[in-house]
């Protein structure tokens, strides 16, 4: 920071102004927005995240590859199953193991359960502050008391899930390469199964809830980048897809899609080869790819409130994120319901020299992590792509989109719309490595 | 505006999972707001108040030039300062660029490292700051966390204590992996506020909660070699998550030296 963390506006001379949000609030990590306007027109939009950089993909240089999924974990404390899993994918494809059956769908559960702590935290207590009216979720729960306890009820369903199977709900310490360290017994998992019902109807309010929010009127032409599976809703596994014909191998990643790094953040923008177009990864992405992936009864809930098959609505992403966590609710359910312990808990991961990739679906949208390795299994080289990196260039395109139809009204309205439309992503700015502030120049 | 205490929750170099923290105390959460204000706290509100702050709750290690001027602003306006956090508190994971070279980071991760202002060292809060306690943890305990607020509004000392993590195995029940099945383990050496889970779930402690008060990590070494373990391997693990942590970078150093016993 450094600055004046108000940000106040700054209005200077009659021709221009500059609206700054120097800390933004509510998002995970630290950055800010700066916003020009010379002549009642936008000039330049700079989302800036200056979050300190903490060099992971140097500091696992010469690290085993059994570490890197506890290690990466600590990129974020918001989504560290994310990590957890795009790492034990990448390096199993490095050591030519592939992990199936009863491992594959106890990972799929221990996803599960982030997806409904972080989806749940977004849309009570981060998000739903802005179609209410009120500075915070706790300001909130003074008149929507009933709200807030059924966020808190519903987030807690996940974390309990996450707890369970990861040991605690923040770095958890149960997954490795090759699959858990435990597994935990039918008789557990049944206990899960009674809270997972309650937290099953919260859910579903949860999707009706968001339909009654006064949902801004704002679409945009997006291209919409996700994994798609086969016959799942994608979270550990397929192949990645665009809205605009992409199909493509993990593995071809690198050739499709190009970080750059830009001079006003610390963390890396990417786009797609090879016209450097900006892109979408994330709930709204993956609904749109992969809504015929969707039980049917979830998608009758998601038409109930408002949402067609693609939701080209930022604004209304957050009905998007409650009939994900729907869906992950309804899908643990059916998990647990088929639940044999995989024995053993991890099956054998032999390193070898290679490179592997893996890419999962974080709550945030698509993780890509690559490792090389050496015949030692330690690793020689790294890259880690968070979601929050891939959507920065689109969220700027948002903003340079939406602010033109608001710039009539005072810097505190185009603050408090342009904070809540980069907040539509759930950016995780401590995953995109790294800080954001809203900055807007009128003159 | 209010007679009640005032909390702010300060970030700096970290991951968010300590102040996640606090809003993962789903059944405590309400009881919290009705006992403090919450006065700043950016990753929950957008609401503002001026300092100074009875409690500041401050996540993240020092690794900018920024933030070594912000740590001492929020010390001017913090009654008191609880550093939360192994990154606060040690550094953090980041502190592994102590023992590489920044330059050589930077060029790994940035086109342009020349635009990144950075440290060469990440540093715990306490090595710029007078702190009033330390709560240690990748990620710190929800338990503790409570406590450290509770102690800090009635005026009372904290009540966490620098025993190892082994009493908590034997607190919990779990046998000790080491003996029962040769698994390496850090529980002798590290200070205990976790619940002891590594071992509940069959795999090794590896220090997330830091270096125990006068730990005697040279008899550890000693254990872990008669496991099997390579020298590179045991310094790793002491070089993870608190590896900038004097008990545990001096075991990592002396890894490194090549010196036995």
């Amino acid at each position: 920071m450094g600055d004046d963390p108000q940000g106040d506006p700054q209005v200077g001379g009659t021709e221009t102004r500059t609206i700054k949000v120097d800390y933004l609030a509510r998002v995970e990590g630290e950055g800010a927005l700066y916003v020009r306007i010379r002549d009642g027109a936008l000039e330049d939009v700079k989302l800036k995240i200056f979050e300190p950089p903490r060099f992971f993909e140097g500091l696992l240089r010469g690290r085993a590859f059994t570490e890197a999924p506890d290690i990466t974990a600590r990129i974020c404390g918001i989504c560290p199953v994310a990590y957890q899993m795009s790492a034990v994918h990448a390096m199993e494809a490095a050591c030519g193991v592939t992990v199936d059956g009863p491992l594959r769908d106890l990972r799929r559960l221990f996803y599960c359960g982030e997806w409904i702590s972080s989806h749940t935290l977004h849309v009570y207590l981060l998000h739903a502050p802005d179609y209410l009216g009120y500075p915070s979720a706790i300001e909130m729960a003074k008149d929507h008391p009933d709200a807030f306890e059924r966020g808190l009820a519903l987030k807690k369903a996940g974390n309990d899930v996450m707890r369970l199977l990861g040991g605690r709900e923040i770095h958890p310490i149960n997954a490795c390469v090759g699959g858990f360290h435990r597994a935990p017994s039918r008789r557990e998992l049944s206990d899960l199964r009674e809270t997972l019902l309650r937290a099953r109807d919260l859910a579903r309010d949860t999707v009706r809830w968001t339909g009654t929010l006064d949902i801004p009127d704002f679409t945009q032409d997006y291209t919409f980048v996700s994994l798609r599976h086969a016959d799942e809703y994608p979270m550990n596994e397929g192949r990645i897809v665009s809205s605009t014909g992409l199909d493509i191998a993990v593995s071809a990643y690198d050739d499709h899609f190009e970080e750059r790094q830009v001079a006003h953040a610390t963390a890396l923008h990417c786009v797609m080869k090879p016209d450097g177009g900006s892109y979408l990864v994330g709930p709204m992405a993956r609904y749109a790819n992969n809504v015929d992936r969707l039980p049917p009864e979830i998608r009758e809930a998601a038409t109930a409130a408002g949402l067609g098959p693609v939701c080209t609505n930022p604004f209304r992403s957050i009905t998007v994120r409650a009939v994900e966590v729907l869906y992950a609710v309804t899908e643990a359910l059916r998990l647990i319901e088929g639940y044999r312990p995989p024995e053993p808990a991890a099956i054998p991961v032999p390193p070898r020299a290679g490179t592997g990739h893996g890419a999962t679906e974080a709550p945030r949208g698509l993780l890509y992590h690559r490792y090389s390795l050496d015949d030692d299994g330690l690793i020689t080289d790294c890259t880690i792509v968070p979601p929050t990196s891939q959507n920065q260039t689109r969220i700027e395109d948002d903003l340079r989109r939406l602010l033109p139809t608001c710039l009539d009204r005072p810097d505190d309205a185009v603050r408090d719309l342009a904070e809540q439309a980069i907040r539509n992503y759930d950016p995780c700015i401590s995953c995109a490595t790294h800080f954001l502030r809203l900055e807007v120049d009128r003159g | 505006m209010t007679d009640k205490p005032t909390l702010a929750v300060w970030k700096f170099a970290s991951c968010d999972g300590c102040q996640l923290t606090l809003l993962d105390c789903e059944d405590e959460l309400r009881a919290v707001t009705e006992a403090v204000t919450i006065a700043s706290f950016p990753e929950a509100s957008r609401a503002v108040l001026d300092g100074p702050y009875d409690l500041s709750l401050v996540e993240g290690s020092i690794t900018t030039p920024a933030d070594r001027a912000r740590i001492q602003a929020v010390r001017q306006q913090s009654r008191t300062l609880v550093a939360i956090g192994a990154c606060a508190t040690a550094g953090g994971i980041q502190a592994l660029r102590n023992f590489a070279d920044v330059q050589a980071l930077l060029e790994t991760v940035y086109a342009r490292p020349e635009d990144i202002s950075t440290l060469a060292t990440s540093t715990p809060i306490a090595d710029h700051v007078t702190v009033d306690f330390e709560l240690r943890g990748c990620p710190i305990s929800k338990t503790q966390l409570l406590e450290v607020i509770t102690a800090v509004l009635a005026g009372r000392k904290p009540n966490v204590w620098p025993s190892s993590v082994c009493l908590e195995c034997k607190a919990r029940g779990t046998p000790c992996i080491m003996v029962a099945h040769g698994t390496p383990c850090l529980g002798p050496v590290t200070q205990a506020g976790c619940g002891a889970i590594c071992p509940a779930y069959g795999r090794g402690c590896y220090g997330c909660y830091g270096p125990m008060e006068t730990p005697n990590t040279a008899a550890l070494v000693d254990w872990l070699r008669g496991l099997g373990m390579a020298e590179a391997a045991i310094q790793r693990l002491f070089r993870t998550y608190n590896a900038a942590a004097p008990d545990f970078r001096q075991a990592g150093d002396r890894l490194g030296e090549g010196r036995h016993g």
